[in-house]
């Protein structure tokens, strides 16, 4: 029986708060490391806690991150959280001797030493227009890492901390959060029912 | 803009929200997924939950406390108290925690924080501090308030940031359960020496002592007693917060 979602084991990710999200909009969730699970899966979340160098390296060697960029390549419903947005990048300055996916153009950098790092806590978010998922509100953030320059074909959500930096992005069924929509209340649960809805490869 | 964050503790014992005054004297304050469940319609930020109980049964009350919080709580969950090894740490954020909260065992071996941060981020890593005033600064409290060490708490800090801490929970020993408001002083010289947010703890009373934390640096206040006796509600805390002037989210 195939769940309704099933989530990355990507290594030292507490995968716990994302399960219970999803529990509580009543959807069944799976935990898997099968690359072929991955890429057949009718929706995905690639989750975020740890180290971009070790998770990337690891997602190389695995087929795991093979399987990720069918999906996004293929726009079938796909969702990274935090590390997970950053693997779908180039690259990061917490981990520049890996590589990351290159779906999105843009690299991670640290925030500047003139704010708190990490940002921990909750932060303004404000979208393009023609965002479908994404909405304007606030989020939790925990990362000392972000994306800073609009990359090309993808919508965007903007944030501020130490300057501007991208909040999340979107392209037909594929979404990318810096924070944590499962510990955003019930804001980042709306916003998790909207990527819910996406199905399969026609975009919707 | 990163908004401040208004923090609701649940002291836990033997799967009961307890609260004691100065570490001490517990007595009964409810229920902690209905705490929880209420504290995140108020409008909370995130939850810490600390266990109290430090026994082997105590421990094991606390990871299902934290699974049935998890289960239910659409927010961070700090879970601290008992966390000896890594291998604590896990645990806890297997059965659901955001972040791990180290005390004692941060002082004996302050390489827990390092080991902690390379296998879960710094983001997940939280220093718990008691501080007492001592003479012109404040020394390290440790074991529940009964021993005081020769450790000040400012390099303490430092160093423990060094180390991997991502955060600081650092509570006023002197403060704890008084009402007479947070220790600004301690606030200010601990902001001003680590770079991570610092989350302010004992003392607080009113809105007002939260905003003047949060203006000696704090990035967000954690209240108990007040929250729990029903005297306000964290919503409340937050319209007052935000009509001085605070960020806050409402």
């Amino acid at each position: 029986m195939s769940a309704d979602v099933l989530i990355v084991r990507t290594g030292a990710a507490n995968l716990a708060s994302v399960v219970a999200a999803f529990e509580r909009l009543g959807r069944s969730v799976k935990i898997t490391d099968n690359a072929f699970a991955v890429r057949n899966a009718k929706r995905v979340v690639l989750p975020g806690v740890g180290a971009f160098g070790p998770v990337a390296r690891r997602l190389g060697e695995n087929g795991l991150g093979e399987a990720i960029r069918h999906r996004v390549e293929e726009d079938l419903p796909t969702l990274a959280v935090c590390l997970g947005l950053h693997l779908l990048a180039e690259g990061s300055e917490e981990g520049e001797d890996a590589e990351g996916l290159g779906l999105l153009k843009a690299r991670a950098s640290r925030y500047p030493k003139s704010v708190v790092v990490p940002q921990l806590g909750w932060n303004t978010v404000e979208v393009d227009q023609d965002c479908r998922m994404l909405r304007e509100g606030a989020a939790y953030f925990a990362n000392s890492y972000r994306l800073s320059d609009r990359p090309q074909g993808w919508q965007v959500a903007w944030s501020e901390h130490g300057g501007t930096f991208i909040a999340a992005v979107e392209r037909g069924n594929v979404l990318g959060c810096q924070f944590h929509p499962e510990l955003s209340g019930s804001w980042g649960a709306d916003l998790l029912e909207r990527w819910l809805g996406c199905e399969g490869a026609v975009t919707c | 803009m990163l908004m401040r964050r208004v923090i609701p503790c649940l002291d836990v014992h033997a799967g009961r929200v307890v609260k004691g005054i100065q570490f001490q004297a517990l007595r009964d304050a409810g229920e902690p997924v209905e705490l929880a469940k209420i504290y995140a319609q108020q409008g909370a930020d995130e939850l810490v939950l600390l266990d109290v109980s430090a026994t082997p049964e105590g421990r094991e009350h606390a990871l299902a406390t934290v699974r049935d919080v998890r289960r239910q709580l659409p927010l961070p969950l700090t879970v601290g108290g008992g966390v000896r090894m890594l291998e604590d740490a896990t645990a806890l954020l297997e059965a659901g925690a955001d972040k791990v909260a180290v005390n004692t065992a941060a002082v004996s071996r302050p390489e827990l924080l390092g080991e902690m941060a390379s296998a879960f981020g710094c983001q997940c890593t939280v220093l718990a501090l008691d501080a007492a005033r001592a003479g012109n600064g404040w020394q390290v409290v440790v074991r529940s308030g009964r021993d005081r060490l020769e450790l000040d708490v400012v390099e303490w800090a430092q160093a423990a940031v060094e180390e991997g801490a991502g955060e600081i929970l650092l509570t006023s020993w002197d403060r704890d359960g008084t009402g007479s408001g947070y220790d600004l002083e301690l606030l200010q010289a601990v902001c001003g020496a680590v770079g991570v947010p610092v989350i302010a703890s004992g003392g607080a009373e009113t809105a007002e002592h939260m905003a003047q934390a949060l203006l000696a640096g704090a990035d967000a206040v954690l209240a108990a007693s007040i929250l729990h006796d029903g005297h306000t509600t964290v919503s409340a805390i937050k319209r007052r917060l935000a009509t001085l002037g605070m960020e806050v989210r409402l």
